[in-house]
C-alpha cells in the first residue's frame, strides 16, 4: 500500500479504504484519549483498573507473539532446517505482536511518557511486574535484532546484515530465557490477587500454565498467518516458502497438540491441586469447562487427528481455534472471572474496542508493508547460495 | 605464643562464613535485603489505629477531617448528611476514607459504622506490586506513595485486597493513585495524630504504637466478652496491618474481606521471583548444549555427504 509513485486508483481498494477509515476513527479516541484521561473511553474503575485494552494487548497480545522463540529454538538451535522457510515470518509475527503489545501499554499507563521509569530511573525489583516491563523491554530488541537481517538484506546492507547473523544464536538463547520468564510472569501478576481472581483459574500454576499455552498460541499464529500470506501475499513470496507450507503446517500442528495436551494435563492438576471440583457444577465452572474442554482439550485432539490425516485445512482451522482459546483464557484471567464476586461490574467500553480494532488494523498494514518488501516469505537471492 | 590468636582465627571463619552466605544470598535471592524479607517483624515501635466499631456513631466527622486535612475537594453531598449512608460506597480518588453502615444483627436499630480506609499492612501488597518503588512502607507504619515516579500502572490497585488505592482516570497529565496515608507527611512526622482520631467524638479511633493497641484490644475484648465478638481484624489477616478493628458483630457481615489467610501478600509472588535465577543459568546450559550437538551432527551429515568439512558454518544463513 501507498508505494510511492504509484497511482492512487491502485491503492485505493475497498480493503484499504475500510482501514484506513477504521484507523482514524481509532486514532480520534487515541486523541481524546490523551487529552481528556482514561475516562473519556475506558470503563475502568478503582475496583476494575485494568480492561480489555490489557487484556487484548497484552495478556492475549504476548502469548500470540511467541511464534518467534518457539521457531527459533527449534531451527536455529535444534536445526530443524525444514522449518526454515518460515522462521523469519515467525520471528516478524512475534516483533510486531511485542511491538503492539507496548503501543497497548502505552495507550493504558496513566502516564505514558514515563515507561523507561523501571528500566533507568526507579526500581521496584520485588514486583513481578518490574520482571515484565525489563523482559519485554529486553526481547522486543532482541527480536529487533533477530529480525534485522531481513530488513539489512532489503537494505542491501551486507557487512552490518553479516554482523546481525553472528548474534543469531546468543539472541535465540536470550529470547527463550526471556519468554519463558515474561510469558510466565504475565500470569504470576495475578498470583497477587487470590481474593479477586475466580478460585478456578487462581493457581499457584498460573506461570507455567500461561507459558505452555503461550507455545500453542505462537504454533498457531504461525499457521494461521501462514495461511494468510498463502492466500493474500502469494507474489511476495517464493517457491521453496509455499512450498513448505503445508507441511510444515501439519507439523506445527502436531507440536502444538502435545503442547496444548500438557497444558490440559496441568490445567487438571491445578484443579485439583486446589481442590475446586465442586466449583465445576457452577455457572462460573460451566464456563470453566467451555474453556477446558472446548478450548484447550478439542483443539489438542483436532490438532493431533488432522496432522495424522494430513488433513491442512483442519489444522488451520484448529489454529484459529485455538488463538481463540488463548485469547479466551487471557480474557478470563484478566478481565471476566476477574472480581467475579463483585456486583454490577462494567467489563469493558465501546471505544476501547474501537482503538483495540484500529489498533490491530494498523498491526496488520505494518505487517503487509514489511511483508511485502523484505525478504521474509522469499530468501534475497543475494544470499541464497548461502 | 606459638600461633596466632585462636579467638581471633575463630572470628575470621565466622566473617568469611557470613560473607559467603552474604554473597550467596545476593546472588540466589532476587529480593534480598528487599521488603520480602520474610522473618523481620516490622518495627517495633511502629504505629496504628484501633477502631472500635461498638463506639462509632456516624457523624462521618473523621470523613471532614480528612479532606480537609489532605486537601481534598469539597464532596458532593455535605458530611452531615446521613443520605449517603442509603448506599455502601469505597474510598476514591477524591475521598480517602468512607463510612458506611450496616444493621445489627444482634440490636435491631442500633446499625454498625464502618469506617473504611487503607489498612496500611505490615507488607503490602502494593508495595511488592509497584515496578518503581512509588510505593513505601515508613518505618513510622505508613504506606505512602511517590506520585513523582508513578508510571500510571494500576497493579497497586489490582493487588490490594482491601479495595482501597483509587486512581484519578479523568486526569489526563498528571493522574495519581489516591488513598489515605495515614497522614504521614501532614501530621505524623510532626508528632501529631492523625486528623480523623483527633475529630472523633466517641474515641471510637485510638492512635498509638501497634502493639500498644492490641494490648488494648484485647483487654477490652477480655473486659466485655458479651460486647465484642474474640477478633482483631488486622491482627494477622494477610500478615498484620497497621489498623486494627474490634467489633461486635462478625466481621465478615460488616464487608470485610474474608479468608483473606494470615500469609503477607508478597509471599505469593516470591517463589515464582526466585525462579528467575534459575531460567538465566538453567536454559543456556541446555540449549547451548542442544545447539552445538547439532552444529556437530550437521558438520557430520556434511561430511559424510562429501562436502569439505567447513567448521565455522553454522544454521544461522
Amino acid at each position: 500500500m501507498l508505494q510511492v509513485g504509484r497511482p492512487a486508483r491502485e491503492w485505493m481498494t475497498p480493503f484499504n479504504v475500510v482501514a484506513g477509515l477504521i484507523v482514524l476513527v481509532g486514532l480520534y479516541f487515541i486523541v481524546v484519549r490523551f487529552s481528556q484521561g482514561l475516562a473519556s473511553i475506558t470503563d475502568a474503575s478503582d475496583d476494575q483498573p485494568w480492561g480489555l485494552l490489557l487484556s487484548w494487548g497484552l495478556f492475549a497480545g504476548v502469548p500470540l507473539s511467541a511464534s518467534g522463540f518457539a521457531l527459533g529454538t527449534a531451527v536455529y538451535l535444534f536445526g530443524m532446517k525444514e522449518y526454515h522457510p518460515v522462521v523469519r515470518n515467525a520471528i516478524l509475527i512475534g516483533f510486531l505482536g511485542y511491538f503492539f503489545a507496548v503501543v497497548f501499554l502505552l495507550i493504558d499507563l496513566g502516564r505514558p511518557w514515563r515507561i523507561y521509569y523501571p528500566m533507568f530511573v526507579s526500581f521496584g525489583p520485588a514486583s513481578v511486574m518490574f520482571l515484565v516491563a525489563w523482559h519485554v523491554a529486553l526481547y522486543l530488541s532482541c527480536q529487533a535484532l533477530e529480525f534485522s537481517p531481513a530488513a539489512l538484506e532489503w537494505l542491501k546492507l551486507k557487512i552490518l546484515r553479516r554482523w546481525a547473523l553472528a548474534l543469531t544464536i546468543g539472541l535465540t538463547i536470550f529470547g527463550v530465557i526471556l519468554s519463558t520468564l515474561h510469558q510466565s510472569a504475565l500470569g504470576a501478576m495475578f498470583l497477587l490477587a487470590p481474593g479477586k481472581l475466580h478460585p478456578l483459574w487462581y493457581t499457584p500454576y498460573l506461570p507455567w500454565l500461561f507459558f505452555l499455552s503461550s507455545i500453542a498460541g505462537g504454533l498457531s499464529m504461525v499457521i494461521f498467518v501462514g495461511m494468510l500470506t498463502q492466500r493474500f501475499l502469494k507474489r511476495h513470496a517464493d517457491a521453496p516458502y509455499l512450498a513448505s507450507l503445508e507441511p510444515i503446517s501439519l507439523g506445527l500442528g502436531s507440536a502444538a497438540s502435545i503442547t496444548l495436551f500438557s497444558y490440559f494435563a496441568l490445567k487438571v492438576i491445578a484443579l485439583a491441586h486446589g481442590d475446586h471440583w465442586q466449583l465445576l457444577s457452577t455457572p462460573w465452572g460451566y464456563w470453566y469447562l467451555v474453556e477446558l474442554l472446548g478450548f484447550v482439550l478439542l483443539p489438542c485432539f483436532l490438532f493431533a487427528y488432522a496432522s495424522s490425516r494430513n488433513n491442512v485445512t483442519l489444522v488451520r482451522f484448529t489454529a484459529i481455534w485455538t488463538i481463540g482459546g488463548i485469547i479466551l483464557n487471557r480474557f478470563n484471567v484478566s478481565l471476566i472471572a476477574f472480581n467475579w464476586s463483585l456486583p454490577d461490574r462494567q467489563l469493558f467500553h465501546w471505544k476501547e474496542l474501537v482503538i483495540i480494532l484500529s489498533v490491530v488494523t494498523i498491526q496488520i498494514l505494518t505487517y503487509r508493508w514489511i511483508a511485502s518488501r523484505m525478504p521474509v516469505l522469499r530468501e534475497d537471492q543475494q544470499y541464497q547460495s548461502e | 605464643m606459638k600461633t596466632g590468636n585462636p579467638r581471633h582465627a575463630f572470628h575470621r571463619r565466622g566473617f568469611l562464613k557470613r560473607a559467603a552466605a552474604a554473597l550467596g544470598s545476593s546472588f540466589f535471592s532476587p529480593h534480598s535485603g528487599s521488603v520480602l524479607a520474610q522473618d523481620f517483624p516490622g518495627r517495633e515501635d511502629r504505629l496504628g489505629m484501633l477502631v472500635d466499631l461498638t463506639r462509632c456513631i456516624g457523624c462521618r466527622r473523621c470523613e471532614a477531617a480528612c479532606n480537609q486535612t489532605s486537601s481534598l475537594p469539597a464532596p458532593e453531598i455535605p458530611f452531615g448528611d446521613k443520605s449517603v449512608f442509603e448506599e455502601k460506597r469505597r474510598t476514591n480518588a477524591k475521598t480517602y476514607t468512607v463510612v458506611n453502615r450496616y444493621p445489627n444483627p444482634q440490636r435491631v436499630g442500633m446499625p454498625v459504622y464502618v469506617k473504611t480506609q487503607c489498612m496500611h499492612c505490615d507488607e503490602p501488597a502494593c508495595v511488592s506490586a509497584c515496578l518503581v518503588g512509588a510505593l513505601k512502607k515508613t518505618p513510622e507504619g505508613p504506606v505512602i506513595y511517590n506520585a513523582d515516579v508513578c508510571i500510571g500502572c494500576r497493579y497497586c490497585i489490582i493487588s490490594c485486597p482491601f479495595y482501597i488505592p483509587a486512581y484519578e482516570y479523568s486526569n489526563a497529565f498528571e493522574p495519581k493513585v489516591q488513598k489515605c496515608f495515614m497522614c504521614h507527611d501532614t501530621r505524623i512526622l510532626k508528632g501529631e495524630v492523625p486528623a480523623c482520631a483527633t475529630e472523633c467524638p466517641v474515641e471510637a479511633l485510638t492512635f498509638g504504637k501497634r502493639r500498644d493497641l492490641l494490648v488494648l484490644a484485647r483487654s477490652r475484648i477480655m473486659e466485655n466478652p458479651d460486647r465484642y465478638v474474640d477478633h482483631i481484624y488486622g491482627e494477622r489477616e494477610v500478615g498484620g496491618t497497621s489498623w486494627l478493628y474490634i467489633s461486635g458483630v462478625p466481621f465478615e457481615q460488616l464487608g470485610f474481606p474474608g479468608n483473606l489467610g494470615t500469609t503477607p501478600y508478597p509471599m505469593l509472588t516470591r517463589e515464582f521471583l526466585s525462579f528467575v535465577p534459575l531460567v538465566l543459568v538453567v536454559w543456556p546450559a541446555l540449549l547451548g548444549g542442544f545447539y552445538l550437538m547439532t552444529k556437530r551432527r550437521m558438520q557430520e551429515d556434511r561430511a559424510e555427504s562429501g562436502e569439505p568439512k567447513k567448521p565455522e558454518q553454522t544454521l544461522e544463513a
